[in-house]
């Protein structure tokens, strides 16, 4: 307990975890998880009208409120969701993790109301028609100062609440209030952190200028070097994502299944190989820049950025691996997958990190390296298999793991029970599946050539004539099929918690109820309390199930990739 | 009690602060200031 650094009126003992849970940072975590709910909502209306008018046979909107409506889901979705959960996760990882107090309220109180405020004045400009600049928003496309101005403010928050989460694991290192090196979660949240602060310095450079001129105060930016830095904001924060949602699954792979990392030195390296290296992957953007040379482009997007490729891979491995091994342990030991039939599917905080895991790494991870390709890219810029990769990483990965992550924030923050555990259950296969149809939709009409941002895929009335292929708007159909089913898991996740945190049976005093039976919980709890070393240093459990799952997945992205180098290869025919 | 000896790759992964100034730096000089460079030699380009 921690002794050194904090009174017992600070903190609340969590009676499911053991884990001291500080007042201070615990209320920040909720404000933050509450504010990113609120924003969720907003990106999600906008994402079905978006999804309803990219269907060819629907339409829904004008081309004013599509673009106004992609702006509103892009800055949602991409920024204000996402980053509002994250900082709540900086929250409980640097002082519950480990032990101690938060380094500063006051700055947080000013962080959260700079975000608030932030997120509050671009949204409102937005739906008043002075922003149509999509999230990228590159000029000489210009806002209302208001648009740069609450993106700002936001993001000067967000880079407070980093300062003040390294403020408190230097207070805790300096207390010693944990032994040894910190725990991979906190790890994994630290290197989320950095990456942020890469990401708001980018920030910075390429909207405060935008700003000075949107107030004519200035000349306008180069826009060339505006993509560079705007970029170095909107791709790295996208790896913050990565970062932070890796965290997240071990913390539901230990919480839910008793894992423990296979080899804490192995997990830490592929952490770092982020921190040094998966932030060139923003140079992905600019693959058909003509300002920039192929060498830049080459060594940025390939052979720097496949050691975060690699740091992916091996998390991809020991993730299931550790699962596999506590799952043997509890004695699941039957054929190669006998321990797979047997994992907690019945919590949805599970089935969402899981799900999570396959999405991010079959469609998202596959899609990425491929299309980061250089070559390989020139067929696919600005084509619709863009937002097929990336609602597979960003939506299918990060944002199915945060709302596996909000199913244990309820019950052990909140101090909340869920109602309707059986819709619960169901939640994130239903968000999970219209995500996973969407995104094949987004991919597929995109390897017809339908464009991106786009609010006229057939640029209806130009003076040539233009359109695809029957096929390609068959795929958009499925695109938006995809959408309403994602919609619907979406809505039923923002019910479920919200009903929960505001009207749910309190959990004060008591453990988070089980999403498995009382012996499998049992099995859990044991594992989770005991370390290996009790068991002898010798003891090895052997992860058949995981190796070949990786050779399906090794074997999946050797057949996209080299289809690919096939279908660049049909684009110029060399007799 | 005698002090564990910890390896020196075991103290590289466990300095945030030496890790803070990597990632800022690589991203920083691989990126933007080279990405930066290439831009700034571009010509200005004239009509015809």
């Amino acid at each position: 307990m921690n002794t050194q650094t904090a009174a017992t009126t600070d903190y609340r003992v969590c009676n499911t975890t053991g884990l001291s849970v500080f007042y201070k940072a615990e209320f920040f975590t909720k404000a933050n998880a509450v504010l990113a709910v609120i924003f969720l909502l907003i990106g999600a209306v906008a994402a079905i009208l978006l999804a309803l008018t990219r269907w060819s046979n629907v339409m829904l909107l004008d081309d004013i409120w599509y673009y106004r409506m992609l702006t509103l889901h892009g800055v949602n979705m991409l920024v204000f969701w996402i980053i509002f959960l994250e900082m709540g996760i900086l929250y409980f990882a640097s002082t519950t993790l480990l032990n101690t107090k938060l380094f500063s309220k006051k700055l947080a109180h000013i962080s959260l109301g700079l975000m608030a405020v932030g997120a509050v004045v671009t949204n409102y400009i937005i739906l008043a028609g002075q922003a149509d600049v999509l999230l990228t928003s590159y000029p000489p496309l210009e806002a209302h100062p208001l648009f740069y101005l609450g993106i700002i403010l936001f993001a000067v928050g967000a880079l407070i609440v980093c300062y003040n989460f390294f403020a408190t694991l230097y207070i805790a290192k300096k207390n010693k209030t944990y032994e040894g090196s910190m725990p991979l979660v906190t790890f994994g949240a630290a290197t989320a952190a950095i990456i942020a602060v890469v990401a708001l310095i980018h920030g910075a450079i390429a909207l405060v200028p935008t700003f000075l001129w949107s107030m004519g105060w200035t000349e306008m930016m180069d826009p060339g070097i505006y993509r560079l830095f705007w970029w170095g904001l909107g791709h790295h924060s996208q790896q913050v994502n990565v970062a932070a949602m890796v965290a997240v699954w071990y913390f539901i792979a230990t919480m839910s299944t008793g894992a423990k990392p296979l080899n804490e030195a192995v997990c830490r390296g592929a952490f770092i190989l982020y921190i040094l290296f998966i932030n060139l992957a923003a140079a992905h953007h600019l693959l058909v820049d003509p300002g920039l040379s192929s060498e830049w482009k080459i060594w940025n997007t390939s052979y720097a950025m496949y050691l975060a490729v690699l740091a992916s891979m091996i998390h991809g491995y020991t993730v299931p691996a550790s699962m596999e091994v506590a799952m043997r342990r509890k004695g699941f030991n039957k054929g190669i997958f006998g321990w797979f039939a047997k994992l907690p599917w019945k919590d949805p905080g599970f089935s969402a990190v899981a799900l999570s895991a396959i999405i991010f790494g079959f469609i998202g991870g596959i899609t990425g390296v491929t299309l980061g390709t250089e070559q390989i890219n020139i067929m696919a810029h600005n084509t619709l298999r863009i937002p097929g990769h990336f609602h597979a990483t960003v939506v299918g990965g990060t944002t199915l793991a945060f709302m596996g992550l909000c199913y244990y924030l309820v019950p052990l923050i909140f101090q909340k029970d869920f109602y309707l555990k059986g819709l619960a259950r169901i939640q994130p296969w239903l968000f999970g599946g219209g995500i996973v149809i969407m995104s094949l939709g987004m991919s597929f009409a995109g390897t017809y050539g339908v464009p991106r941002r786009t609010y006229d895929s057939d640029f209806s009335g130009a003076t040539l004539e233009t359109g695809f292929d029957p096929v390609a708007h068959i795929m958009l159909g499925v695109l938006g099929i995809g959408g309403v089913i994602a919609f619907l898991g979406l809505l039923l996740f923002i019910v479920l918690v919200v009903a929960a945190v505001f009207f749910g049976p309190s959990l004060k005093g008591k453990k988070m109820p089980t999403w498995q039976s009382p012996q499998e919980q049992k099995m859990t709890d044991d594992l989770i309390s005991k370390g290996y070393e009790e068991e002898g240093k010798d003891y090895h459990v052997k992860t058949p199930g995981t190796v070949v799952l990786v050779i399906v997945f090794l074997l999946s992205f050797a057949i996209y990739y080299f289809a690919n180098w096939a279908a660049l290869a049909d684009l110029w025919h060399i007799r | 009690m005698e002090e564990e000896k910890i390896h020196p790759i075991q103290k590289f992964m466990d300095n945030i602060w030496l890790l803070l100034i990597l990632g800022l730096a690589i991203p920083f000089l691989s990126y933007s200031i080279w990405g930066l460079i290439e831009l700034l030699m571009v010509e200005t380009g004239t009509l015809p």
